[in-house]
């Protein structure tokens, strides 16, 4: 499968996923967006690049527990507020959407 | 896998190959899955059979044959993924073929966890409005109960997913609980039905699952935590084993005796019957005669159930009764299998009040472990990784000399009787 991007065809796995990092652009992530129905505000933006950056540093996404917890500290909230935010955000889950926004592999492990 | 292939076929000729070549049949042939379906025991595959040929969904003939080549080369062809509806962050479990291109029709099989009723007590509309909406958009398999107790709704796809979600649950139902967060309950069926209930267990089942229905959808602790409701310590739920923290019903004073039922008993057993097969079998030889009449001594009794099940009429479980939490519990995974350790001997569990100071009580313990606990690491690993001292020091417990390791050795002993 593969997306368009500003006239070029960037290449994704068969669930949406970036197949190549590198290929990451905002406005990859932006038509990534419209894939999922969500309208990127400020705040979406803040925790794809959140996750971008702890790809960089670690080269795995963050556990859903970790992500909560920083978001919960980063904002002052306590881990249920954090969720429902992050839940407000993404929808489907900030591990599988805001992944596949950030360009990030697609979450492994058994759910 | 030649020769595997051979034998079948061999076996096959022996006036089992009805399928081969026939066109009237739905399923392809599939000796190897046939075998199984030899022996006196019931067997899935003639469940799916079943199913197939009447409703001839075609996601159900790929399984089978996808699974006939499994059978052949000895290897499993199903791989994980994440699929989700709106707002939750679990309950689908994902199953991908990796071999779509040479069974096209098995190419996704995604299972729906479905909570069931406290105690597992449905209504038959209830359970027709379930079927009806499966068969409607998924392959109408269906396993009860998963060892969260879940219903098993298995074999969806993904982009079918959402519109079933909502009508399974506009007709009441709900996602169960997968991934590293609170999981599906299970309590056994309780004051409901059965006479050795210590204590509410549905009600309690209930009001933890509404407490926790967050973390339940959205998982985002260290790992999974299983809760288990058992009314007495017949433990029919096999809390103690599998489940982190089991619930189970106990009493704190003397069991009760009905001595004209004792009698009764006895008149219709015969003497040598209480003798063998109650008193003789009493693990801490807690029961006496004296003067024909029996006496239990409850400092020595350790709830092992076996005399109550025996003589149900004559002895019933304590006035003074409440619940035991025994945390760890856990079949194999990393760490081998943990049986659960006593770590709060009794409390009451009648009010509205006791529920919520026992609701409070496990929140503070699932804190402690979602700060404490390890990636990956069951509760009862964490406790014993950092010894219990420090697990009762974090969530503010004080230590008790009744707290111990092994309450039990064996949940699957049942007595003869």
């Amino acid at each position: 499968m593969a997306i368009e991007v500003n006239g070029v065809s960037v290449e994704t796995d068969e669930n949406g996923y970036l197949v190549n990092l590198e290929d990451w652009t905002e406005d990859v992530a932006k038509i990534l967006a419209v894939g999922e129905e969500i309208e990127m505000t400020e705040e979406h933006w803040n925790l794809v690049k959140f996750l971008r950056g702890y790809y960089d540093e670690y080269q795995i996404a963050p556990a859903v527990k970790v992500l909560t917890k920083a978001i919960a500290n980063e904002n002052g909230m306590d881990k249920k507020a954090a969720s429902e935010f992050l839940y407000g955000l993404f929808p489907k889950g900030p591990g599988l959407q805001a992944c596949k926004i950030a360009g990030l592999p697609k979450p492994t492990g058994c759910v | 896998m030649e020769g595997a292939k051979g034998a079948a076929s061999k076996d096959g000729n022996q006036g089992k190959e009805v399928g081969a070549g026939n066109n009237e049949k739905f399923l392809n042939p599939t000796p190897m899955l046939d075998e199984l379906e030899k022996g006196p025991w019931p067997s899935f595959i003639s469940g799916f059979k079943e199913l197939a040929e009447r409703t001839e969904k075609p996601m159900l003939r790929g399984v089978m044959d996808q699974l006939e080549y499994s059978y052949n080369t000895k290897m499993g062809y199903w791989k994980g993924g994440l699929v989700t509806v709106d707002g939750y962050g679990a309950g689908i479990i994902t199953r991908y073929s990796m071999i779509k291109d040479k069974f096209p029709e098995a190419a996704e099989f995604h299972t729906m966890r479905i909570q069931p009723a406290p105690g597992l007590h449905y209504n038959t509309k209830m359970l027709r409005e379930l079927c009806d909406i499966w068969e409607k958009y998924g392959s109408g398999l269906i396993a009860l109960h998963g060892q969260t107790g879940d219903i098993m709704l298995q074999g969806i796809e993904q982009d079918k997913v959402q519109a079933c979600f909502d009508e399974l649950n506009q007709a009441g139902w709900d996602l169960g609980g997968a991934g590293a967060g609170m999981r599906t309950a299970v309590s056994c069926i309780g004051p409901g039905r059965c006479e050795q209930a210590c204590y509410d267990n549905l009600k309690v089942h209930l009001d933890m699952l509404r407490h926790f229905v967050g973390p339940l959808h959205r998982p985002e602790w260290n790992y999974k935590i299983k809760l288990k409701f058992s009314g007495c310590p017949n433990d029919c739920t096999n809390a103690i084993m599998r489940s982190d923290l089991a619930v189970i019903g106990t009493w704190k004073d003397a069991i009760q005796v009905e001595p004209e039922e004792v009698t009764a008993w006895v008149e219709e057993r015969g003497m040598d019957a209480l003798v063998n097969e109650v008193i003789n079998l009493c693990p801490t030889r807690a029961i006496s005669l004296r003067e024909g009449q029996m006496q239990i001594e409850s400092r020595d009794c350790v709830r092992c159930m076996h005399c109550l099940n025996v003589m149900p009429k004559a002895l019933s479980p304590g006035k003074e009764r409440g619940i035991s939490l025994l945390m760890g519990g856990k079949n194999t995974l990393k760490v081998g299998v943990n049986m659960g350790s006593m770590i709060v001997p009794f409390m009451k569990m009648e009010s509205d009040e006791d529920i919520a100071a026992f609701i409070e009580m496990v929140e503070g313990i699932i804190d402690w472990w979602d700060d404490n606990g390890l990636d990956h690491e069951r509760i009862g690993e964490t406790i014993e990784r950092v010894g219990l001292k420090l697990f009762l020091e974090g969530v503010g417990m004080e230590a008790n000399i009744n707290m111990v390791t092994r309450p039990r050795d064996n949940p699957y002993f049942k007595a003869k009787y």
